[in-house]
């Protein structure tokens, strides 16, 4: 059978040139890299080495980079983190601004901040997932420690205006964290131009190894750490450094280009325009502000969840827009925040796609899929 | 998603039987909710055997829902047919489960509901028939004129 992987907001391929560069660091450069001997001073230096590249990335100081287990872990400190720390401090502050359509991470951390006393402000987007600047603006208060938006989404695709935001809080003097996990190397991303005070990034989505992370911190900012131990990352993520896979996270920040991402954009309309050929479809998210691997479609009447079961009969992977086929039932809260009904979101398919991802894959999709959906609208007594 | 489900269920879903609707149908049943993600229309067609028991003469299905709820939708279908209506009764979510070799515990609950659309569908074709046999009984009965006609309004109708 076929195999096509069209899954790629979940995880991506490891390129072959980031597993290269990262097998030495498993048995020929394995030492610790706090220890003081020559052995342990590569492992430094390979460690640094990577800080520095991710830096560069999205112009940061290099110590501004704390290494993290990923995404969920740099989120979880940025919030946590900033909390813990007004409060030990006595500042006074306790309010947190975030959005609905924030990945889980963001969202359930901020649940539980709730618990021990945070405020938290859930903004609303609008239709295409945008956050309303002057809603924000609104919201800010003298309690309020950061606002965290999430950058690119990782259903929808929509791609947050961070300059906008980033100067109404520089502007409110407050902090201003993004989730920028599904957008990193994707589309612009500059702490300095777009007033970024922390900013999580992660490897795993950008054909780097599982299990990698960072959090942007700018020099000044406090936070309190999640783990206490020997005090490595600066004293903010105690835990001996995952050297092979901080360096294969550098590596993919490295190799990853401009020209993929044109690439991506082109495929990501083809597929776009082939879909909402078949009638009774609907886009979600933003058309042109929209991160160029995503493409999250409603097709009415029938279920994601059966479409990309069918689908996969065919070989090809791809994700419900509902939780429906994993382990909660609960329909999209990200899809509801944009208003799409239940049964909408019910009928929602994410497609991704990666630089892997060829022309005759989308080919074999778009000849597939009209098919399926036919079958299906055949068999449903919605109509 | 095929892993959560068992080669049969992949079978049902991708090739079911018996999907369509019936027009002239004895009974439907209507189960689901399009809000929690499955509707399932059942339709039957009922005849009396060589013994004179009503059987599942034919049943068609319309599903709106997971691979689970249009494999469950199949498979009643093909546990129904032929079956005298009390024997269809009879037929459980664990049979239909059973049948499709499992289902994932998940979908038990939300996508497993063609037995209870299957009931929905006996209950309807009896209160019809039991409606139809109260016309004839008032085409039957006409005491003002003490005549075999048919009427149109009648005062006794309410009893329940």
């Amino acid at each position: 059978m076929k195999q096509i992987y069209l899954d790629n907001a979940a995880t991506t391929r490891l390129d072959d040139e980031v597993l290269k560069a990262m097998i030495p660091y498993f048995n020929e450069k394995y030492a610790n890299a706090s220890s003081t001997h020559f052995m342990g001073q590569e492992a430094k230096s390979a460690l640094e080495k990577s800080r520095k590249i991710i830096a560069k990335e999205i112009g940061a100081k290099n110590h501004e980079i704390i290494f993290t287990s990923g995404g969920t872990e740099a989120n979880n400190l940025a919030l946590k983190g900033l909390f813990f720390w007004n409060r030990e401090n006595g500042t006074g502050k306790n309010h947190i601004i975030t959005t609905r359509i924030e990945h889980d991470c963001v969202l359930n951390a901020c649940k539980w901040l709730e618990k021990q006393g945070a405020e938290v402000t859930y903004l609303d987007v609008d239709a295409e997932g945008f956050v309303n600047p002057e809603e924000l603006e609104k919201a800010i208060t003298d309690r309020t420690i950061v606002v965290s938006v999430i950058h690119g989404n990782n259903e929808i695709g929509t791609i947050q205006d961070l300059e906008a935001i980033g100067k109404i809080c520089r502007k409110k003097n407050v902090l201003f964290h993004t989730d920028a996990c599904q957008s990193f190397t994707k589309t612009f991303l500059n702490v300095k131009k777009q007033n970024l005070d922390l900013v999580t990034l992660n490897a795993h989505k950008i054909h780097g190894p599982k299990g990698v992370g960072a959090l942007y911190i700018r020099e000044g900012i406090k936070i309190t750490p999640l783990f206490h131990g020997g005090g490595h990352e600066r004293k903010l993520r105690s835990g001996t450094e995952n050297v092979s896979g901080i360096v294969g996270f550098a590596k993919a920040v490295e190799i990853a280009k401009k020209k993929n991402n044109e690439r991506m954009t082109v495929l990501r309309d083809k597929i776009i325009t082939g879909i909402l050929g078949i009638p009774n479809t609907k886009l979600n998210g933003s058309r042109n502000k929209r991160l160029c691997n995503n493409v999250n479609i409603s097709f009415n009447n029938i279920e994601g969840e059966s479409i990309g079961g069918y689908l996969e009969t065919f070989g090809i992977c791809t994700s419900t827009g509902s939780a429906c086929a994993s382990h909660s039932l609960e329909t999209s809260h990200v899809l509801k925040a944009i208003g799409l009904l239940p049964v909408q979101s019910n009928s929602t398919l994410r497609i991704s796609i990666s630089k892997y991802t060829t022309e005759e894959e989308i080919n074999y999709l778009l000849e597939k899929l009209p098919k399926i959906v036919e079958k299906l609208r055949r068999m449903s007594p919605i109509k | 998603m095929t892993i959560l489900y068992s080669k049969k269920v992949m079978q049902e879903f991708t090739h079911p039987r018996n999907m369509g609707e019936i027009k002239d149908a004895d009974g439907i049943g209507k189960v689901g909710n399009p809000v929690c993600g499955d509707v399932m229309w059942l339709y039957i067609k009922v005849r009396k055997n060589t013994k004179g028991q009503e059987i599942i003469k034919d049943i068609k299905f319309k599903t709106f829902g997971c691979a689970a709820a249009i494999a469950t939708s199949s498979m009643i279908t093909q546990l129904a047919k032929g079956k005298t209506l009390k024997e269809a009764e009879k037929i459980t979510r664990n049979d239909v489960a059973d049948s499709l070799k499992g289902l994932p515990s998940i979908k038990m609950h939300c996508s497993n509901l063609s037995s209870d659309a299957l009931k929905r569908a006996i209950e309807d074709y009896e209160k019809k028939k039991k409606s139809k046999k109260e016309i004839k009984l008032q085409m039957e009965y006409n005491p003002g004129l003490q005549k075999y006609e048919p009427r149109l309004s009648v005062k006794k109708k309410n009893k329940k």
